[in-house]
């Protein structure tokens, strides 16, 4: 078996005022696993994902990327094999063309010259966004700026894609077309979500995060399918969706 | 959202002046206002020929003289200020419509309007023919220290999402019956979207960091100018010094 794409092991962490949100993490993501982490607000999921690159350390534990922990000195490879997506397509996407951001990334890396352009090239297409490559960001629709988003950290090369709420905010055409995009990418991922139908659609399995801690950890139509689990941690499903009979689409 | 699209000083365009390349401009820009600040004020003549020259670029640049009348108002504080120096000048008196004024006034209002106006006709007319993006990449190639063009940047990228945040802000207060009569509120407002904003900052530059960002910009793009631009680009700030040459040696 290879080395996974992301092993967290006993991840603990407070804020400096005081403030525990991680108590002893430990989750692994196998290579080309998608899986999706639920959990309530304010149960520590933004501050594990800000673990996984590295802006957050100093806590108890550590982060292994495809075996590279994330350390000071390993700082910039960690980054590029992370990839994060913001929940706000305008704090991601500050450049003022759609092709220099996407170039933002790759270009710290070191890239320049046609190997660049190829790179950006290959990301925009992947999402399905290249005839936008010279548009300012903020004329795009929000569906299209999230797009743009992924493509941003896709071109960095990723081992993992670490996606936070990818569905929220968008109308459910550009939600599909997302899931679509997603469904099509051959990379690990971590979707932070509340959004259930999501996760059930784009991950085979799922993890809650509760308080600090991995509460959950199973097949993503088991664990919604267990309705004391989810009213226990304040997940919900929405009205009228029974995970039971639902399609799967897209399934590797 | 409404305007914004466009930005408002750059008209889209093929014309001569919209291909050359943007450093070329700005180097020409600079060149010329500094040539026209220089020239003696008493040369009349002189500001009349370079308003000719200006008025030539514009005609190959096809700018429509209402577009650049429209972006002059930001000059008007100094044309106010202008327009009061010869009243409040000291020194030899003059009548202008049978009205006493200070000569030496006069001299400088005129002085600050003429030069002040060709300075922000010329500067809108490298706005209205260079795009954002093209203008930052060329203070990026000129060499204006990095953290200045980073700024200006920045600036171009959420001056139209913070404008966007300012409004629905609007529409909220005015959705709940306010009806602009609160100083208190207004300000109030301001500041939390001082405070968003701030926010906003230290998100992307999370978002930065996670991409790689390591205190500089990568640079993308080297745009070479061969001579024949420099030299297309040369021809304003050439003649006006010849003007301006003539001017010192006639006064």
């Amino acid at each position: 078996m290879s080395v996974p794409s992301l092993e967290v092991d006993s991840l603990a962490f407070a804020y400096p005022d005081g403030h525990q949100a991680l108590f002893g993490v430990s989750l692994s993501v196998a290579r080309g696993e998608r899986v999706a982490l639920l959990g309530p607000n304010g149960a520590g999921k933004t501050t594990l994902v800000l673990h996984l690159n590295g802006i957050l350390t100093g806590g108890v534990g550590s982060v292994r990327v495809a075996g590279l922990p994330v350390r000071k000195d390993t700082l910039l490879e960690i980054r590029r094999r992370v990839g994060i997506v913001f929940q706000d397509p305008d704090d991601q996407l500050f450049m003022p063309t759609v092709r220099d951001d996407v170039a933002f990334g790759p270009a710290n890396l070191g890239l320049s010259g046609s190997e660049l352009d190829d790179r950006v090239h290959l990301a925009l297409s992947q999402v399905g966004m290249e005839k936008y490559a010279d548009r300012p960001p903020h004329h795009l629709s929000f569906g299209q700026r999230r797009r743009v988003a992924v493509a941003t950290v896709l071109a960095m090369g990723p081992e993992i894609l670490v996606l936070d709420e990818p569905s929220s905010n968008l109308d459910p055409a550009a939600r599909r077309e997302l899931a679509e995009v997603l469904l099509s990418l051959d990379v690990t991922i971590l979707m932070v979500t509340h959004d259930l139908p999501y996760a059930l659609e784009l991950c085979p399995r799922s993890v809650v995060l509760s308080e600090g801690v991995i509460a959950a950890d199973a097949p993503t139509r088991d664990l919604l399918l267990d309705a004391d689990l989810l009213a226990q941690h304040r997940l919900e499903l929405p009205f009228g969706f029974d995970p039971a009979t639902a399609p799967l689409p897209g399934r590797r | 959202m409404g305007a914004g699209h466009v930005h408002q000083l750059y008209r889209h365009g093929h014309s001569p002046v919209h291909r050359l390349p943007a450093h070329v401009k700005v180097v020409a820009l600079l060149a010329f206002v500094v040539i026209v600040v220089a020239t003696p004020r008493e040369a009349f003549w002189a500001f009349g020929v370079y308003a000719a020259l200006l008025a030539i670029v514009a005609v190959v640049a096809r700018v429509p003289g209402r577009f650049i009348l429209t972006r002059m108002v930001v000059e008007i504080p100094f044309v106010v200020f202008a327009l009061l120096l010869p009243f409040l000048a000291a020194g030899e008196r003059v009548d202008v419509l049978g009205v006493s004024v200070s000569l030496e006034g006069l001299l400088a209002g005129w002085n600050i309007l003429a030069k002040g106006t060709l300075g922000v006709v010329a500067s809108i007319l490298l706005a209205a023919t260079t795009d954002a993006r093209a203008l930052l990449l060329a203070l990026q190639k000129l060499r204006v220290p990095s953290v200045l063009v980073e700024i200006t940047s920045f600036m171009v990228r959420y001056a139209d999402v913070i404008t966007a945040e300012m409004r629905r802000m609007k529409i909220a207060r005015e959705s709940r019956a306010f009806r602009g009569n609160s100083l208190k509120v207004v300000a109030t407002s301001a500041g939390a979207l001082f405070i968003r904003s701030y926010e906003r900052g230290e998100r992307v530059h999370l978002a930065m960091l996670s991409r790689g960002y390591s205190g500089q910009l990568p640079v993308l793009e080297v745009q070479q100018a061969p001579p024949a631009q420099w030299a297309a680009a040369g021809l304003l700030p050439l003649t006006a010094l010849a003007v301006s040459i003539t001017a010192w040696m006639t006064l």
